[in-house]
């Protein structure tokens, strides 16, 4: 079973030369931490700024230079600021190679669910809806099952949808799984993780072709 | 040139009214106008609808309106980090319309260049899409989202000159250019307000024509709401 950091390095494979990425708050975060040195490779934030480096060495924090989940931040060199009407014209253009969120729930036919809970929490969806209904290219991490122990992969999401039919990819502390017509399908196991304590913690239709190979992170 | 500047901050918000709709630029607390807020606590005016990314903290940004009750309606995209929102939120003293993010910042946009609606994919096939009109545009399904009407914006930039012209510092431009213009009366803040010729006209990032009213704004008090950092090597 991977830890969030385990998670956030094998999406950090996913990360390709050339690739311009947004990460959402949470997992998707440390995913910027794994990726390989060599590659060349921008990320965005979605208040306005390309070209994110890490996080300012202390004394060198800068209240006019912060990510989405208004953290203080470093630029690199190549890097630019600009407006949110602009900064969403990256993603809703397709500009942005790909995108990394995490999710509440996420539906066998690539629904997600991460912005609402009726009643309970409602934070808002920030830019995730613009997110998901853009980008070609979307990877969830999140956790298998939630803090009940209830799955996160679902026949249906329960919750209020972020966005329809656009999740292809998500990495969990379980699994690597693509949306495909009818269901998830399972493409690695976490390390030492079992096809049926996947399939025990996966509520949709979990789709498991010949041997599915263990993951290498 | 058409000189732009007012002397300070009550010349500045001459005109505000209850029952008034403002845009206020910012991301979180970054780059907000903490001069106009500053004022429009002290005014009391009320029964406010405010359309900006956030509603601040607690203690700070639009966080003091709500803490005296001043809106009655808030159009955010992002609403967490603020409890006493949540309270009035959930309580239904407060009228609250959560919008994407990048529909927030393009409804200021349109507003501003003149388009009555536009749309965009987000929010199609979810709650936000609800009783709005959709369409098909080369197979795919976008939700139309109009733009905005508004009072005052009132945004805070880091350089200005009396023509009205712009600068903006890191990330504190966020939605601040969107809403320059995009409403009846634009009020601008700055850090430093220079004489015409000072800034470089290749440079300026918002155009004076879209600012009715700039200041020279004080005090920053520049809040940082999650101060992450690294240590240096040893």
């Amino acid at each position: 079973m991977l830890d969030k950091n385990g998670i956030a390095k094998r999406i950090a494979k996913e990360v390709k030369d050339g690739y311009y990425v947004n990460l959402g708050i949470g997992i998707p975060t440390l995913v910027a931490n794994f990726v390989q040195e060599d590659l060349s490779v921008e990320f965005q934030s979605e208040n306005g700024v390309l070209g994110m480096g890490p996080f300012p060495f202390e004394g060198d924090e800068d209240a006019d230079i912060i990510n989405a989940g208004k953290q203080t931040i470093t630029t690199l060199a190549g890097a630019s600021f600009f407006d949110s009407a602009t900064s969403f014209g990256m993603i809703r253009g397709q500009h942005v190679d790909l995108t990394i969120l995490g999710a509440m729930e996420v539906s066998e036919n690539g629904d997600i669910a991460n912005w609402k809970i009726p009643g309970k929490m409602v934070k808002g969806m920030g830019g995730a809806m613009d997110l998901v209904a853009s980008a070609e290219n979307i990877i969830v991490a999140m956790m298998h099952t939630n803090k009940a122990g209830e799955s996160k992969l679902l026949k249906k999401c329960t919750l209020p949808l972020t966005g329809v039919g656009c999740v292809k990819k998500i990495v969990t502390n379980l699994a690597v799984l693509e949306v495909i017509v009818g269901g998830f399908k399972l493409l690695e196991r976490a390390p030492g993780v079992s096809i049926e304590s996947i399939r025990n913690a996966t509520s949709g239709t979990l789709i498991v072709e010949g041997d599915v190979p263990e993951m290498k992170v | 040139m058409i000189r732009k500047t007012v002397d300070n901050v009550q010349e500045a918000l001459k005109g505000v009214q209850d029952g008034m709709t403002f845009m206020l630029g910012g991301f979180g607390l970054c780059g907000i106008p903490e001069n106009a807020i500053a004022e429009l606590v002290r005014l009391g005016i009320k029964d406010l609808s405010c359309i900006s990314n956030n509603a601040g903290v607690d203690d700070f940004g639009l966080g003091l309106l709500l803490q005296k009750y001043q809106i009655k309606k808030m159009i955010a995209s992002y609403v967490g980090e603020n409890d006493e929102f949540e309270r009035q939120m959930l309580s239904g003293e407060l009228d609250v319309e959560l919008t994407p993010q990048g529909t927030l910042a393009e409804k200021c946009r349109a507003a501003q260049a003149g388009f009555p609606a536009f749309y965009t994919p987000a929010g199609f096939g979810t709650e936000i899409a609800e009783g709005k009109e959709t369409r098909e545009f080369n197979g795919k399904m976008y939700v139309l989202e109009k733009a905005y009407k508004a009072d005052f914006s009132f945004v805070k930039a880091w350089k200005g000159d009396v023509a009205g012209n712009l600068i903006f510092k890191g990330t504190a431009r966020n939605l601040n250019p969107c809403m320059c213009g995009a409403a009846t009366i634009t009020v601008a803040e700055v850090e430093e307000l220079l004489p015409a010729g000072s800034l470089d006209p290749n440079e300026i990032h918002v155009p004076g024509i879209f600012v009715k009213r700039i200041f020279q704004g004080k005090d920053y008090e520049k809040r940082i709401e999650q101060r992450t950092v690294r240590q240096r090597n040893k």
